[in-house]
This record gives C-alpha cells, sequence and structure tokens, in this order.
C-alpha cells in the first residue's frame, strides 16, 4: 500500500530531533521485546516437560546476573532520559526574535490573531523559517493546541496564559487537534496550521482585512477601561509606569523579583492583589470577568509595545506555564502579611464591586 | 482444636490467642489512621497552595474567625484526649466505673466542641462568609477569601464528622463498659478508639493554626 | 504438629465432602458470611458483572471508530461510552480484580490461616464495594457521565451537565473498599502466619500483595478528598478547583495522578504475584532471585508514588518538576523490567508445560513487556509532548491493563480454579480461548501506537480520514477479543457442573493452599500446618502430585 505512513510529516526544526528519539526507542523496545519473546519460546520448546517426574535442579540466583540486568537497563534509560530532557529544554526555551501570536480555545474553536490585528479561526498561517511564539488561552476549560507535523503540544489552561514555539520548515497545510476532552464537540475542535514561504505569508499577511493590530486595539481598551487614570505615562501615577516595563524583573511588595512578560501583565488586570509593585498601594480593582481573553491579550500586546525588553522571554526557568502567572512558581519567600499590605487598608472610593 | 477450654468469649475463632488478636487490631487501627492522615493530607495540600499564593489574602480572611472560640475549643479537645487517656487506663486498671466516667466526660467535651462549631457556623453564616451565592467579602481579596473559606468549611467540616462518627462509638463503648465486657485482660476496643479519638485532636491541633493564627493579631 | 506433607487426598467428587460452598444453603448464609472464600466468590460474581458492563461499552466505542465521522452515536453519547468505559473498567473491575478475589481467597490459605485478620470488615468491604457500584450505576443509566474518567475540572466542576455528583460519589464509596481491603491483607500478612512460615518464605503472590495493599491504604485516600473537592465545588461553587474564582485546575491535576499513578500499580503488582506463582509452578523449579523479585514489589510500590507528575508534562508545571518527574519514571520501569528478566530465567532449565495457566503466563511476559517498554516512549518528556493525549498512550495503558493485569487475572483465574470450585475446567478450551486472547488484544491495540504517533488524539469521536485503516484493524481486533473473553465465562459456568472433579493439588504445585482439599473446608486447615521449607521447593519433591 502506497504511502501507508507510521509517522507522520517532519515539518518544523524539532520534528526530527523527537523522531529521532523515537525511532532509538523503538530500536531499544524491538532488541528487549524480542529477546524476551525469543528466550521464553526458545525455553518452552526447549526444555519442556518431557515426563512426568521431572525435577529440575533449582538455581535460586546469580548476583552478577542481577546487576548486569539492572545496569544495563539503567544506563540505557538514563540515556533516554537525558536525550528526552534535552528535546525537552529546546521546546521550552523560547528563542529570541519570534514572530508573537495569540491564541485563545473556546469551546469549540480556536480563535488566533496575529500582532498586526489579523485574526483566524481554526486556522494558523505561519512562515517557514521564523520561529513563532503562541501564548495560549483558554476561555472556559482546558484545551490542548496540538500540531502532529510539528511535534509540539501545549495545554490551553483556563486563568493564566502558556507559552509554546516552533519553527516551521516547510510549506504545507498542517492538522491542528485539541488534544484535552473538552466536552461534546471535542473532536471537532480541528483546523490547520499553513506554514507558507515568507514572501507568500508577508503578501497573506498584508491582505488582511484592515483589523487594527493588536496593540492599537489594546491601547483602545486601555482607554475605554480608564486605566490611565492611575498607569500615567509618568512616575507620578497611582499605578506603576507602564513605559518600557514589558520583559523587566519587577520587584514586588514582598521583596521578590519577577518578569513582566506576558502572564504577569495578564494576572496584574485579573487579580492584581496576587502581586503588589514594592512602594505602591494594593488599590487596584481587579478586572476578572470583566475583560475576556480577547481583550486581555489585547492589552498584553499594548504594554508590549510601550517597550522593554521584548527580546528577553524570560530565563529559562520561568518559562513554559506562562511565567510569572504560574501558581507553581517559586513564590516562596512570599511575605507574610505586613500591615502595610494588607488590602484593605486604603480602599478607593469609585472601586467596582466583585 | 487447640485451647478451646480456655477460649475468652472475645477472642475470634481465626486468631491463635488474644494477644495475636490485640496486635493485630493495633495495626489495624494505625493503618487507618495513616489513610486518615492521606485523606487530611490533600486538603492540606491545598490548603497550602493557596496560602502561598495568596498570603495577604489569607491572614485577611482568618481575622474574621474567632480565635478566642477556637482557642477554647482547642483546650476542650486536649482535655478530652486526656479523659479519653484516662478511660483507657481505667479499663487497664480493671476500674469499670471510671471507665463509663470518662468516657462520657470525653462525650460531653466533644459535644461542647461541636456546639462551639455550630455557633462558629451560626455566625459565618449571619456574616456572609459561607461561600457560595451569597458571600461577601469587603475589599480586592474577595476571591482567595472565599477559597480560604472554602478550605475552612471543608476542613472543619470533615474534622466535624470524624467527632459525629466518634461520639456514638463512645457510647456505645461507655454502655458496654457498664455491662462489664472491657477487663484488664481485654479492653482493646477501648484502646483503639483512643486511638481514634487522639488522631481526631491531632488534626484539630493542625488546623487551629493555621485556620486561626494566620498573621500576627 | 503437621509438615507440609500429607497424605494424598482423595479426589472425592466435591459434593461428597463439606467444604465451604456446601457447608451452608440459601442466600443469607452467602450475604452475611464472613468466609473469605465466600466473600472472593461474591466479589467474583459483582467484578465479572462490571468487567462485561464496561466490556460493552468498548465494543460500542470500537463499533464507532470504524468510520471517521461520528454516525454511530450522537457527540454526548459517544463521550460518556468512553467515560463510562474507563470508570468501570479502572474503579469496579481492575482495581479490585485480583486482590478482591484470588487475595481474598488466597492469601490466608497461602499462611496458613483460618481467615483473614477482619471478616466482618472484608464483608463490610464487599457490602461498600456494591453500594459504590449501585451509585455508579445508578448515574450510567439516569443519563451518563461524560467528563472522562479523569474528570478534569473546569469542565467537570462547572461546565458538564451529567452525572458528575453520582459517578464521584460512586467512587468515593468504592475506594473505601479498596482501604480496607488492604488494610486487611497487611495485618494479616503481618500477624497470621504460619509457624515457619518466615517472611522470605512467602509465596510471592502475597508479597505482592503486601506491596499492592500499602499503596491501597496510603494512596486510595488522597483522590477520595480530590473528588469530595470537587463534589464541593460543584454543588456549592467553592472555587478550589475553578479559576474564574480564583482556583487552580492544574492542582486538580496533581492531587488526582497522586492517587491514579498509584494506582496503576494496584493493577499491576496483583497480576505479577500470579505470575510469580504460575511460572514456578509450571518449570517446576524455584522461582530465580527470590529476594530481588520480593525487593522489586516494594520498590514499585514506594516509587510509584513518586513519578504523578508525568500525566502532566504539557499541562503547566514547571520545566524542571516535568524533568524530575521523567528521571523518576525512568527509575520505576527498572524494577519491573527485573521482574521480567528474572521469570524468564526461571523457565532456563526448567521443565515446561504449557497449560492453559502458563499460555496467560507467557503471554503476560510478551505483552507486559511491550507495555512496560513503551512506557519509556511516554516517560521522555520531549516525546510525550507529541504522544500525550494520543491513541499511543491509550494503547500503553492498555497493553499493561490488559495485555498485563488481565492475562494475570485469567491466568490466576484457571491456575486457581480447581481450588476454588473443587473442578477442573476444560484445557483444550481454555488454551484456545488464551490463544484467541493473545490475538485478539494484540490486533486491537497494536495499530493504536501508531495511531497516536499520527497524531490521532484520544476521546475523538469523529476522526480524519487517514486514520481509518488502522481504526478498523483495531475494532478487527476487538470483536476477537470478546470472543476470547466470553469464552471463560461459558465453560467456568459449565466446570460448575460438569467438570471432572478435582483433586488437591491437580498442578503439582508447591505452597500451602495446594494442601488443602479442592475446594477447601470453611475453616481451611483442621490442624495448623506448619512450613518447613523455602518458597518453590519443587526440587525436594514434597508437593503432593495428584496426575
Amino acid at each position: 500500500m502506497s504511502g501507508f505512513p507510521l509517522f507522520p510529516e517532519q515539518a518544523s526544526t524539532i520534528a526530527g530531533r523527537v523522531d529521532a528519539l523515537y525511532f532509538f526507542l523503538i530500536a531499544i523496545s524491538a532488541f528487549f521485546g524480542l529477546l524476551i519473546a525469543t528466550l521464553v519460546v526458545v525455553f518452552a520448546v526447549r526444555y519442556r516437560r518431557r515426563s512426568p517426574d521431572e525435577r529440575p535442579k533449582a538455581i535460586l540466583g546469580s548476583v552478577a546476573l542481577e546487576l548486569t540486568w539492572t545496569l544495563i537497563p539503567l544506563g540505557i534509560v538514563m540515556v533516554i532520559f537525558l536525550w528526552s530532557a534535552e528535546i525537552f529544554f529546546s521546546m521550552v526555551r523560547v528563542p529570541p526574535g519570534t514572530m508573537d501570536v495569540y491564541v485563545v480555545g473556546k469551546r469549540w474553536m480556536w480563535k488566533a490573531q496575529h500582532m498586526t490585528g489579523q485574526r483566524e479561526i481554526n486556522e494558523l498561517h505561519v512562515p517557514v523559517g521564523v520561529p513563532v511564539k503562541i501564548t495560549l488561552a483558554s476561555e472556559d476549560v482546558i484545551h490542548s493546541f496540538f500540531i502532529p507535523a510539528f511535534r509540539v503540544k501545549r495545554d490551553a489552561i483556563p486563568g493564566r496564559y502558556q507559552t509554546m514555539w516552533f519553527e516551521a520548515t516547510k510549506p504545507g497545510r498542517y492538522h491542528l487537534f485539541c488534544a484535552e476532552y473538552c466536552g461534546t464537540k471535542h473532536s471537532e475542535m480541528i483546523g490547520s496550521i499553513v506554514a507558507m514561504e515568507p514572501a507568500a505569508f508577508q503578501a497573506w499577511l498584508q491582505g488582511g482585512t484592515g483589523e487594527v493590530s493588536m496593540a492599537a486595539a489594546g491601547e483602545r481598551k486601555f482607554q475605554e477601561l480608564g486605566c490611565m487614570t492611575c498607569h500615567r505615562g509618568d512616575t507620578e501615577g497611582r499605578g506603576p509606569n507602564l513605559q518600557g516595563l514589558f520583559g523587566r524583573p519587577v520587584t514586588l511588595a514582598g521583596g521578590e523579583t519577577v518578569p513582566a512578560d506576558e502572564g504577569y501583565i495578564r494576572e496584574s488586570i485579573v487579580n492584581p492583589a496576587a502581586k503588589i509593585v514594592a512602594g505602591y498601594q494594593p488599590i487596584m480593582p481587579a478586572y476578572q470577568g470583566l475583560v475576556t481573553e480577547e481583550g486581555l491579550m489585547h492589552l498584553v500586546a499594548y504594554v508590549q509595545s510601550l517597550g522593554g525588553n521584548a527580546g528577553a522571554q524570560g530565563g529559562a526557568g520561568a518559562l513554559g506555564p506562562g511565567g510569572a502567572s504560574a501558581p507553581d512558581a517559586n513564590a516562596a519567600g512570599a511575605s507574610p502579611a505586613t500591615p502595610q499590605a494588607r488590602p484593605s487598608a486604603q480602599p478607593v472610593p469609585d472601586q467596582p464591586r466583585q | 482444636m487447640s485451647e478451646a477450654a480456655h477460649h475468652h468469649p472475645a477472642l475470634a475463632h481465626h486468631f491463635e490467642n488474644l494477644g495475636e488478636q490485640k496486635e493485630a487490631s493495633s495495626l489495624g487501627m494505625w493503618l487507618f489512621i495513616a489513610q486518615e492522615v492521606m485523606f487530611f493530607g490533600g486538603m492540606f495540600l491545598a490548603y497550602t497552595v493557596y496560602r502561598n499564593l495568596y498570603p495577604a489574602a489569607f491572614a485577611e480572611a482568618s481575622h474574621h474567625l474567632d480565635w478566642k472560640l477556637g482557642g477554647i475549643n482547642t483546650a476542650v479537645l486536649i482535655l478530652s484526649s486526656l479523659t479519653m487517656a484516662l478511660a483507657v487506663r481505667a479499663a487497664a486498671l480493671g476500674n469499670r466505673k471510671q471507665i463509663v466516667l470518662f468516657l462520657i466526660a470525653t462525650v460531653v467535651l466533644g459535644s461542647i466542641f461541636l456546639g462551639v462549631k455550630v455557633v462558629e457556623y451560626g455566625d459565618k453564616f449571619e456574616h456572609h462568609l459561607v461561600p457560595g451565592a451569597h458571600f461577601q467579602f469587603p475589599g480586592p481579596n474577595a476571591r482567595p477569601a472565599q477559597i480560604f473559606y472554602s478550605l475552612y468549611f471543608a476542613m472543619t467540616g470533615l474534622h466535624a464528622l470524624h467527632m459525629i462518627i466518634g461520639i456514638p462509638i463512645l457510647l456505645v463503648l461507655a454502655w458496654l463498659a457498664h455491662r462489664g465486657r472491657y477487663t484488664p485482660a481485654y479492653h482493646t476496643p477501648v484502646e483503639m478508639t483512643g486511638l481514634y479519638w487522639h488522631f481526631v485532636d491531632i488534626v484539630w491541633i493542625f488546623l487551629f493554626p493555621l485556620l486561626y493564627l494566620v498573621g500576627p493579631h | 504438629m503437621t509438615t507440609t506433607t500429607s497424605p494424598l487426598i482423595p479426589a472425592a467428587a466435591p459434593r461428597q465432602r463439606t467444604h465451604y460452598l456446601n457447608a451452608n444453603y440459601g442466600v443469607l448464609s452467602w450475604l452475611l458470611t464472613t468466609d473469605h472464600k465466600r466473600i472472593a466468590i461474591l466479589y467474583l460474581v459483582t467484578i465479572s458483572a462490571m468487567f462485561f458492563l464496561g466490556g460493552s461499552f468498548a465494543v460500542a466505542i470500537r463499533l464507532e471508530l470504524v468510520t471517521p465521522a461520528g454516525d454511530l452515536f450522537q457527540s454526548e453519547t459517544y463521550n460518556k461510552l468512553f467515560t463510562m468505559h474507563g470508570i468501570v473498567m479502572v474503579f469496579f473491575f481492575l482495581i479490585p480484580s485480583i486482590p478482591a478475589v484470588l487475595g481474598n481467597f488466597l492469601i490466608p490459605l497461602m499462611i496458613g490461616a483460618r481467615d483473614l485478620a477482619f471478616p466482618k470488615l472484608n464483608l463490610a468491604s464487599w457490602y461498600i464495594f456494591v453500594f459504590g457500584a449501585l451509585f455508579s450505576l445508578y448515574a450510567i443509566v439516569n443519563g451518563g457521565v461524560d467528563t472522562g474518567w479523569t474528570f478534569y475540572p473546569p469542565y467537570s466542576t462547572s461546565f458538564s451537565n451529567t452525572q458528575v455528583l453520582a459517578a464521584g460519589l460512586g467512587i468515593f464509596i468504592t475506594g473505601f473498599s479498596s482501604i480496607l481491603t488492604g488494610l486487611n491483607f497487611i495485618v494479616t500478612i503481618h500477624k497470621m502466619r504460619a509457624p515457619g512460615l518466615t517472611w522470605f518464605r512467602l509465596p510471592l503472590f502475597v508479597w505482592a500483595h503486601y506491596a499492592t495493599s500499602l499503596i491501597m491504604v496510603l494512596g486510595t485516600p488522597v483522590i477520595a478528598v480530590t473528588i469530595l473537592m470537587v463534589a464541593l465545588e460543584r454543588t456549592l461553587h467553592l472555587g478550589i478547583f475553578d479559576p474564574a474564582l480564583g482556583g487552580d485546575p492544574v492542582l486538580f491535576q496533581h492531587l488526582f495522578w497522586f492517587y491514579s499513578h498509584p494506582a496503576v500499580y494496584i493493577m499491576i503488582l496483583p497480576a505479577m504475584g500470579v505470575i510469580s506463582e504460575v511460572v514456578t509452578c509450571f518449570s517446576r523449579k524455584r522461582i530465580f532471585g527470590y529476594e530481588v523479585i520480593a525487593a522489586s514489589s516494594m520498590a514499585i510500590a514506594i516509587f510509584g508514588f513518586l513519578v504523578w507528575g508525568h500525566h502532566l508534562f504539557p499541562a503547566g508545571q514547571s520545566t524542571y518538576a516535568g524533568v524530575v518527574f521523567s528521571l523518576l519514571s525512568y527509575l520505576v520501569a527498572i524494577p519491573s523490567a527485573i521482574k521480567v528478566f528474572n521469570w524468564t530465567a526461571t523457565m532456563y532449565k526448567g521443565s515446561i508445560k504449557l497449560d492453559t495457566p502458563m499460555l496467560y503466563a507467557i503471554g503476560f511476559l510478551g505483552l507486559f513487556t511491550i507495555g512496560g517498554l513503551t512506557g519509556l516512549f511516554v516517560a521522555a518528556v520531549g516525546v510525550d509532548i507529541h504522544v500525550h493525549d494520543t491513541y499511543f498512550v491509550v494503547a500503553h495503558f492498555h497493553y499493561i491493563m490488559v495485555g498485563g493485569a488481565i492475562m494475570g487475572y485469567l491466568g490466576g483465574l484457571h491456575f486457581w480454579w480447581p481450588k476454588i470450585s473443587g473442578r477442573l475446567y476444560p484445557e483444550m478450551w481454555a488454551r484456545v480461548a488464551a490463544v484467541i486472547v493473545f490475538v485478539g488484544f494484540n490486533l486491537t491495540f497494536f495499530p493504536q501506537f501508531i495511531l497516536g504517533y499520527l497524531g490521532m488524539p484520544r476521546r475523538y469521536h469523529a476522526y480524519t480520514e487517514e486514520f481509518q485503516v488502522l481504526n478498523v484493524m483495531s475494532s478487527a481486533g476487538a470483536s476477537i477479543l470478546g470472543v476470547g473473553y466470553l469464552l471463560p465465562m461459558f465453560y467456568f459456568a459449565w466446570s460448575m457442573r460438569y467438570g471432572a472433579p478435582a483433586p488437591a493439588n491437580p498442578w503439582g504445585a508447591t505452597g500451602l493452599e495446594w494442601q488443602t482439599p479442592s475446594p477447601p473446608v470453611t475453616e481451611n486447615f483442621p490442624v495448623q500446618p506448619v512450613v518447613v521449607d523455602e518458597a518453590y521447593e519443587y526440587a525436594k519433591g514434597r508437593e503432593v502430585t495428584v496426575v
């Protein structure tokens, strides 16, 4: 049967590396599987019971054999472990110079938006040869953004951002699947990644529907929600200055430092009390429920556009689960409540209700 | 058949002697307590995660709990562990009246504990601190405060359930003790219930500071 | 004082003697029994029913997946089918199976005791199991559950409109059955061994159940409290896991898998215990590396608690946590590999007889090896990112749970059937069934590895065209597998009436359980046995051989 594939196309820079380890694993499995199968069959035949009174001699064990078949497999799995950890680190460390895309999973579709404002539903156009960073969110339940041909996958978890990246190597149309069960139409939450040569991609991007860029949409939202009341473009405001903030480290009231990445910005909008910047009062109202995930992405894109350290996507450890907003991020040393951190100290009269 | 002539009425047929039976009961109860630790442990883990995430909110929410009532309850429960231990001792010494007395005292103290909890829960209800549709908490920390109260009710509720199960058991023990069932040679059920009761007490000793004493007062 | 030598016990027809099956008659004598052997039979009946229920869901799933379009069932229905297949098979079949049936029946016999340490608690465990099953049956019949057996929030807490609460309660209640059984086993093994039966003379079946019981006692409460929190959240909108209220859905995953990963060792360790018994008997040889196998069982139980994060590789735990869990997952694989080598070595220079139990054991060796090796794939964090939540994982765990655990269960049922029922099952039919199961199983699940790597996600009602050929192969295999599973049901029932009466020791095996008549009397041993031999002392030829 022609074209009976046993693995998907390799269409990203990481795919070949994943497949190489996969083939190594197949080889190891084939070897040990055949070894055991052969031994068992050979023993069953060669030592079959020939008379009912046969009493084979007991062989209690052999320390040498035990050590051999413990240490050799241990060595092999350590090789596999290190190899796969290396691949994983590559998957998790977002390289500099990415083209950024924001994706929201929502039952049951994928909504993507490019920084230029171009929106896509269940499709994502990307250029070949350029690393693409996806900031992934969910409006409702857990979804998972899975591109088999690229060998990448990341869960979209409501309440936080997740980050993934890939670099397509071949133009083409590749499957996009939701890989975390999300209800009735989970198997219909599928689409395509369309990889194009860079020139063709630029042409596609320009032929857009005249959407404003994400940053512009974010600026509009910023004004709509009255953010500049406190976040003025200087240091005199009641809220921290957002100019040049993005990507830079921020010192919090408790003394720790976190990077101001996408996850931090998002969390600061929906749950500002979680991280109070040193020297500021905890008076910012929480916008949870007042802004959609898309609105949040526009705001994040706007803050990103105000400059900062956009290229340095955080150190190795802050990545993967959307950076600072991950609950398991090391908030160790979080201060016990000190009097000035108690939020009820100075409520602002115009705070919206929860 | 072995030892039929010396068969203690409490000896089950599948054990060789009372000693073996008692060791089995004891190991069984310790295993049960181990799994109870894991059971409560899940909630303690959730508590740890969220307190770590929202330290200020947890402190603020904790201040709305009445630590004096909680303190009284702690003392009551520790005292009930004392009376329980004295009941076990009375059984070991063969003092029937004292077993009953101390078991009843434990029941009374346990009931006081539950009564105080009813008062506290009622108070929370009045102040709209019960999580759900009617939850109201002043200030920007309302969301994590609701998590605090969810854990407060879940953990103290589960603890109270363990006491509600324990009290009738104690009453049954008191009745059987009154009927002379427990002697120095055999009083395993009293000891095992004692282990259970001490465990319930220890869980509270962890709950009290974690829930009532967050942040300076 | 007696030794393990007994006079040759005549193979009298079971109904001429009094034994545990005919000691009392009447429904109440069964429903109120405290005899561990009768309780084992009660479990056998109930979990067989649950197996066929879960299996019928599987049939429906494989029928739907013959075509790419979702044309046999509506999506809502399909989602309920795979959810209920998982719940019933995991919680109501696999976890109880070997411990509740074979463990209950055999552990007192194997250690020379008259019963388990807490017989009434044993009966209570069965009632709790049935009560939990009834709750889940209620959920199934009243609209079903559609969250997946893993019921991740926020879908399960805030979005699903199905019987999440009832199903969750059913699992919560049944969990206590598991805990109490484990507690019973641990105390029994510690305190009630016959004189002379030291720890290192115990049958490895007992060691396996000891390790399993540790997991049952310490792990199950965690899922119980997790389900409790989900139930509270669902009914009272508490917000422990709901992100809209500040909760963390990934916290649920950590709590859930903290139990559910060790749960898979609850499912496989007893099967490994069965294999140890069967391989020694049908090689007629002491097991190779007894202490190593015993230690490996304990190592698996302990390490099994440390690897849960490998279910969360794409989910948003920190990078370093992912790497650590990957490393630990490799470490837990090593003891299983050691066991496979030891069992194979036991066959070397043995005297092999390929009766049905041995066919299942050999099948286990092959299928568990493949399942275990594919575990290396999913433990490789860099590869798992690709195969996570695809059919690759489905194939991996079915190789272990079906190719491993169920083969162990069936092999054990056949091995001890003469002891349990007093009858011999028809050997030819049993061998045919074993081969059908092996062939059908591989045809069903091997294509799924390929499907998964190609990218077919799991829990998909409809799939893209290119996956059809492999799905058809898998469904064809499933039909064969179904036949293989139905056959034993028929011939075991047949044997109860028409099977040849079984002697005390039809296989010529060592072990105290074979020193009693088939079936045993209610109190197991009229006289307390005393053990003088090491485990599996086949060379000395002291076991009673009748054949």
